[in-house]
Order: C-alpha cells, then sequence, then structure tokens
C-alpha cells in the first residue's frame, strides 16, 4: 500500500506543483480559478481516454504515438505559458498596483485564461493517465484494497504539497510577487520544452546531440521525490542529452525576449 | 517548379531516414512476470540503438529511464520500440515506473 501511495503522489505532485504555479502567476485575474478547475475536470476525463486508449496510441503513428501526442501537449503547454508570461510583461505591473489597492481580483482586459485551462488540462492528463494505468494494473493484479487506499493517500498527500507550494507563493511580498512567480512560469516552461525534445528523439525525430553532457545522478537522483520535484519545477535532469539542454536554453531565450520585447513597447506606449 | 519541390521533399525524406535510421538491428528487451528478460544489454558505443521492448505480462508496464530521458507505457501483451544513443561508456538504468522494484541496465562498452 506504501508503495502504491508514493507512485501516485510523485504523479499527482508533479500536476499539483505546476498547477499551484498556473494559480499563483494569475493571482487576481477574476476568472482564474473556474478555468483552472475546468482544466482539471478535463484532464480527468483525458486522462481515462488516454489510459483507456493506450494500445490504440501506441499504435499510433507507425508505433510512435505516445511519443508524438506527449510532444505535442507538452509543446502546446510550453506555447501556454509563454502566453501568460508575455501577458504578464504588460499587465503584471497594473494588476499588482490594483490588486493593493483595491484587494480584490481585477477584471482586466483580454485575459490568458485558456492558457490557464490548457496548462492545467495538460499536466493532469498525462500525470493522471500514468495514475490510471498504473492503478489498473494494480487492480487487476488484485490487491484492489491496497490500490484503493494507496491511491487515495497518494493523491491527498500530492494536492497538499500542491497547496503547501501555493501557500508559500502568497508569502512573496506584492512587489516581488508577479517576477518571481514569471520566473517560476518560465523555468517550468524550458523544463516542459526539454522533455518534449526527449520524445521526439526517443522516436529519432530529432538528433541527441550528445549523451550525459553531464552526470550529477550522485548528486541528486532524478528519480526520487526531490529529484522529481526539481524535474517539473526546473527541468531538472541528471543525465541530459544535448537536444533537451538546446530546447530548454532556446525556450528560455525566446519567452524571456519576447517578454521583453512586449514589456518595453507596452512602458513606451504609456509613455507616449 | 514541382522539380524543386520533388528535390526538396526526397531531400528531406532522406534527412528524415538517416535520422531515424538505426546503426545496428533493434536489441529485444521482454518484460516477464514483470521482470526484465535480460537484465542487462551490452550497447557499442557512439552508435544509435533502437530496443525494442516486448510486454508479454497481463498486466501494463511503463519503461522508463531517467538516465537516458526515455519513457513509454507498454501495454499488457504489447511491444514498443525506443532509440537510445548515441551513447557515451557508461551504465544507464531503466525501470518500470509502474513496478519500480524491476530494474535493468543498458550498458555502453567503450570503443
Amino acid at each position: 500500500m506504501f508503495a502504491t501511495a508514493i507512485i501516485v503522489l510523485r504523479e499527482v505532485m508533479e500536476a499539483a506543483l505546476i498547477i499551484a504555479i498556473v494559480l499563483g502567476a494569475s493571482r487576481g485575474i477574476a476568472g482564474r480559478g473556474r478555468w483552472v478547475s475546468a482544466g482539471v475536470a478535463l484532464g480527468v476525463v483525458g486522462a481515462g481516454v488516454v489510459a483507456l486508449f493506450a494500445d490504440v496510441i501506441t499504435n499510433a503513428f507507425s508505433g510512435d504515438g505516445q511519443e508524438l501526442l506527449n510532444a505535442f501537449v507538452l509543446l502546446a503547454a510550453v506555447c501556454m505559458l509563454a502566453w501568460h508570461n508575455i501577458w504578464m510583461s504588460s499587465h503584471g505591473r497594473e494588476l499588482a498596483s490594483e490588486m493593493k489597492s483595491v484587494g480584490h481580483d481585477v477584471q482586466a482586459g483580454s485575459k490568458p485564461l485558456t492558457a490557464l485551462m490548457v496548462i492545467t488540462f495538460v499536466a493532469v492528463m498525462r500525470e493522471g493517465s500514468e495514475v490510471v494505468l498504473f492503478l489498473w494494473a494494480l487492480g487487476t493484479a488484485g490487491s484492489a484494497a491496497s490500490m484503493l487506499a494507496g491511491g487515495f493517500m497518494g493523491l491527498v498527500v500530492g494536492v497538499l504539497i500542491g497547496v503547501f507550494m501555493y501557500q508559500g507563493l502568497l508569502q512573496i511580498p506584492m512587489r516581488h510577487f508577479f517576477s518571481i512567480t514569471g520566473w517560476l512560469v518560465l523555468l517550468i516552461a524550458a523544463g516542459l520544452a526539454a522533455q518534449a525534445a526527449a520524445f521526439l528523439n526517443q522516436v529519432g525525430w530529432l538528433p541527441a546531440l550528445g549523451s550525459s553532457l553531464w552526470d550529477s545522478s550522485r548528486l541528486l537522483d532524478q528519480s526520487s521525490i526531490a529529484g522529481k520535484m526539481l524535474h517539473t519545477l526546473i527541468g531538472y535532469t541528471a543525465r541530459p542529452s544535448g537536444i533537451q539542454l538546446l530546447f530548454y536554453v532556446l525556450t528560455l531565450g525566446i519567452i524571456l525576449g519576447l517578454m521583453r520585447w512586449v514589456g518595453h513597447r507596452h512602458a513606451a506606449g504609456r509613455a507616449a | 517548379m514541382p522539380g524543386r519541390l520533388a528535390l526538396l521533399t526526397s531531400a528531406a525524406l532522406l534527412a528524415a531516414a538517416t535520422l531515424s535510421a538505426a546503426d545496428t538491428a533493434p536489441l529485444e528487451i521482454g518484460i516477464k512476470a514483470q521482470a526484465f528478460v535480460p537484465a542487462e544489454i551490452h550497447v557499442p558505443a557512439g552508435v544509435k540503438v533502437q530496443l525494442h521492448i516486448v510486454n508479454s505480462d497481463d498486466l501494463p508496464a511503463e519503461f522508463e529511464s531517467t538516465d537516458l530521458s526515455r519513457e513509454i507505457v507498454v501495454p499488457a501483451h504489447k511491444d514498443v520500440k525506443v532509440y537510445i544513443g548515441p551513447l557515451d561508456a557508461g551504465r544507464y538504468r531503466f525501470f518500470n515506473d509502474f513496478h519500480q522494484e524491476s530494474q535493468g541496465w543498458v550498458v555502453v562498452d567503450p570503443k
């Protein structure tokens, strides 16, 4: 039962951390709770569908279905995280000052609410489908009670980690808040892009460009809970390939560049 | 114009074929009674290899390796193929994410 709980916890924690940061980064935007909840609900349904059709997905695209699906949803999430951050680079300051003065959610103009939903959906669907498959395997193996108890325990602890993360974020003073959540979103995006690169390399669509650029697995094992946590938050990879590092750096650079550019344009527009 | 397009297409196809082609025949790893058989496979350094993972159990497995950044669900009684490498000499661990006691090693022998 305990082993079951740990495995479920690891998957749930990944999704919970991403949702916590997205919720923090969109603080003060009216309607975000509804959209994130919709993302969770759609993600749960999506996880069931992906698990149910695991055979079909595996055989799709001449056997490359799983990798291509993963790479596609990961890159979609990266685009949505980028959109959120770029939007925040022109609205974040107003959001922060309005929140301080009115003390409640702001009805800002066009908001990247769909982005929040898509990011949540992808996180829950990817991790959830593994949980469903794993629990199903356990259930057919004949340990239904341990499956339910362990699964529930893992779910609760995983969600709690997300809640702690969110509560922790709220302790950050408002004047630093959005720049810190912005960096967190940026690092998650870069990490997800690197994961997408690994999937595309797995089916031979991208070259590896070198194996094990470094090996920090003795320092921090990537399959440990802490390693997995850092893997989710900043894309920590103990033995990265060249293509992973390239995607990581490019994603970081492109999003940062766009954020600066939009931020400057917005500041210039207001000054004029 | 159509000639140039055809040339471009064939060049792209050729590039894709070179990219996805493995340097050797696929190496088979079985999953039997939730264990990897063989649990250690030897691969030469500096070549791209395709692993053919065959699950003969009634349970789904997830072939995962953080060392190799590989991750794929292997449904019950299904098989999947993944590329690895070109790799430097060393030992790379893989495991079943749904049954973490089962693990194995890709051992890359120096040239």
